[in-house]
């Protein structure tokens, strides 16, 4: 497997009032295709900023960011938002649907930015919700959906554009253990078909599940149970 | 993002706050609208006046007696002079080549009377041109004759009101009324007409100019009518009546004399001024209408800002977010001008149905400008939340920061 995201010496630092709070502390990580990745840790510890650095959707401070062998540091606004649209998919926790449109509008939005005709769209996300288990909910407002059919329409915006790199901030931190579960088996589905996967969650059972486990603690990854961090820190602890 | 789309998202925003889309376009819409009937009325007075003077005919002298001077005020005025302007001179300058048709005018006010019934109304005495210069037409009856003319015929011609209140149903052709102290024959009723500059055609007495002079025991004209032959050079004309009366009257340049070409050209330019004046004026309502936009789209940037930051999430780049914002408001600006130009012109022709004397014209340039306007205000207005919406960060913006 090729290395598809590398982040060397990342740092992220943000001010609060007039203390500098630095989230991401010389974050050093290698992902490979396919991997299915958990980054796990409490509250406030930078997972979430790490998710959103690796999706583009904040900048690093210093560091480097290699994201499908493109040195994205040095990239415009512009550049990352199309590299975004191309080559990422996202989830949230809260879904971010637009309550105006219709779960077919919604999940086509990644297509409309990229510019596809409408009926190569309509085909592209019919066949996204069948597999999913949504066909019949084409037409229906985000208010006529259940929790766990909301986050299937998300995942079918994030999967639109056949994204490499599937990015999942808590997806089932808004839906009861049935919906979770079913979600979560989608996006596993998922990542069995090559894609990457990866996924903040606070919920053990679920990182569990990943293939390889990353704990974060005030900026830091203290385990990665895919390399031997957390046997360094342990001894370092010790 | 294809037009098409960013057209379709930004009319499913405007259906999706409805109260908010009616009431911005009602803005724009008065605000054209206003620009339209306002102007309307600037050119409806400009088209009233034109034809006012186009109804006198084209290619029309006045002579007054006296010389226009020049004062150290801000009102010139006419200087007396010992010579009076006589039949003797128009008919003088009726000999010159350049000249069709010459109206002296002895003018006055008089009490016509016709049994019991009597009113006080202008006296015109006047030669037979005096139709053909003033383009009076009769309804009923003759004009004057040469002869009668110059026999100081005791005959009339009345104006339709006139002729209304004093013989009411009856037939007034061949009828004997009073005025001043002498008996006239009706011979001519004028065909029905408004006013022309300020004259009551309907409300007058037209008689023979040398009746007139014995009338009011005068020979001085009030006035010389004349019109030109056609496409004759006006300034070579007026040189040579200068000149013509000058020798009558001992070297004295004691005439002034007005073309009503000049006349019209003038008002015309004075009332086009008046007209964009009033038409920018009005525009400070689109002004108005711009600054609620502006607020209306600052509230909306706040209050989608998920929204905002979820299309950068997924890829839309600041620009994209930019026009999905400004296509918006031209959506929005091209429903209030649709309506406003709809209501302006409704409102107009409404006016026109009902109101004959004054019509309302709306200038075609007052609509392009007005759209224009409209579009230029309220895109240039929206820029600015636009551009606020367009440099969110994605990941504040989700979380409603």
């Amino acid at each position: 497997m090729t290395k598809q995201i590398t982040l060397s010496h990342v740092n992220k630092t943000y001010v609060v009032g007039e203390n500098p709070l630095h989230v991401l502390n010389d974050i050093n990580l290698s992902i490979k295709e396919g991997e299915y990745i958990s980054i796990m840790g409490p509250s406030g510890s930078g997972k979430s900023t790490l998710l959103n650095m690796i999706g583009l959707l904040d900048r690093i401070d210093s560091g480097s960011l290699v994201l499908e062998n493109t040195e994205t540091t040095a990239l415009t606004e512009e550049q990352r938002a199309k590299l975004r649209r191309n080559s990422l998919g996202f989830i949230f926790q809260n879904f971010q649907l637009i309550s105006r449109l219709t779960a077919l509008e919604n999940a086509e939005l990644p297509l409309v930015l990229a510019g596809i005709d409408t009926s190569k769209r309509t085909e592209i996300v019919t066949k996204l919700f069948e597999s999913l288990g949504l066909a019949d909910r084409l037409q229906h407002l985000p208010k006529q959906l259940s929790g766990g059919q909301l986050q299937r329409v998300a995942i079918a915006r994030a999967m639109v554009m056949s994204p490499k790199i599937l990015l999942a901030d808590e997806p089932t931190g808004n839906l009861d253990q049935k919906s979770g579960k079913d979600v979560v088996a989608v996006l596993e589905q998922l990542n069995l078909q090559g894609i990457t996967l990866i996924m903040v969650t606070h919920d053990h059972e679920l990182g569990a599940r990943a293939n390889r486990q990353l704990k974060m603690v005030d900026g830091v990854i203290v385990s990665d149970s895919g390399t031997s961090i957390e046997k360094d820190t342990k001894n370092e602890v010790a | 993002m294809k037009w098409r789309d960013s057209w379709r998202f930004s009319a499913q925003v405007l259906l999706r706050h409805k109260a908010r889309t009616v009431l911005l376009s009602f803005a724009v819409a008065i605000g054209v609208s206003s620009v339209l009937l306002l102007t309307s009325v600037g050119e409806g007075a400009r088209h009233y006046v034109s034809s006012e003077f186009a109804s006198l005919g084209s290619d029309i002298l006045i002579i007054l007696p006296g010389k226009k001077e020049t004062s150290g005020g801000s009102i010139p005025f006419y200087s007396t002079t010992p010579r009076d302007l006589t039949i003797e001179d128009a008919q003088a300058i009726n000999h010159l080549s350049k000249v069709k048709s010459v109206a002296p005018i002895i003018a006055g006010t008089a009490l016509v009377s016709h049994k019991n019934k009597s009113r006080e109304v202008i006296t015109i005495g006047s030669t037979q041109d005096f139709m053909n210069v003033r383009n009076l037409t009769l309804a009923q009856g003759r004009g004057f004759s040469q002869k009668s003319v110059d026999l100081a015929e005791s005959i009339c011609i009345i104006g339709a009101q006139l002729k209304n209140d004093l013989f009411g149903r009856y037939n007034a052709m061949g009828q004997w009324l009073k005025i001043a102290d002498r008996r006239y024959r009706v011979v001519g009723i004028l065909k029905e007409r408004g006013e022309s500059l300020g004259l009551d055609m309907r409300d007058m007495v037209i008689i023979p100019i040398r009746s007139a002079e014995s009338l009011f025991n005068s020979p001085a004209l009030f006035r010389i009518l004349i019109a030109l032959k056609p496409r004759q050079d006006e300034q070579l004309v007026k040189q040579r009546i200068l000149s013509l009366i000058k020798k009558r009257h001992d070297d004295e340049e004691d005439i002034t004399i007005i073309s009503q070409n000049a006349m019209m050209s003038s008002f015309e330019g004075i009332s086009n001024f008046l007209t964009v004046a009033i038409g920018v004026i009005a525009s400070i309502s689109l002004v108005v209408a711009g600054f609620l936009i502006m607020n209306v789209s600052y509230i909306s940037v706040s209050k989608r800002q998920q929204e905002i930051g979820l299309l950068k999430a997924i890829g839309a780049t600041a620009n994209e977010v930019r026009i999905i914002f400004l296509t918006e408001s031209a959506l929005l600006i091209f429903l209030g001008v649709s309506l406003g130009l709809a209501t302006g012109y409704i409102l107009a022709a409404l006016f026109n149905q009902f109101i004959t004397s004054f019509m309302l014209i709306i200038p075609w340039w007052a609509a392009v400008a007005s759209g224009l306007m409209s579009f230029i205000i309220g895109l240039l207005f929206t820029w600015l939340p636009a551009a606020k919406a367009a440099g969110q960060d994605p990941v504040s913006a989700m979380r409603g920061n």
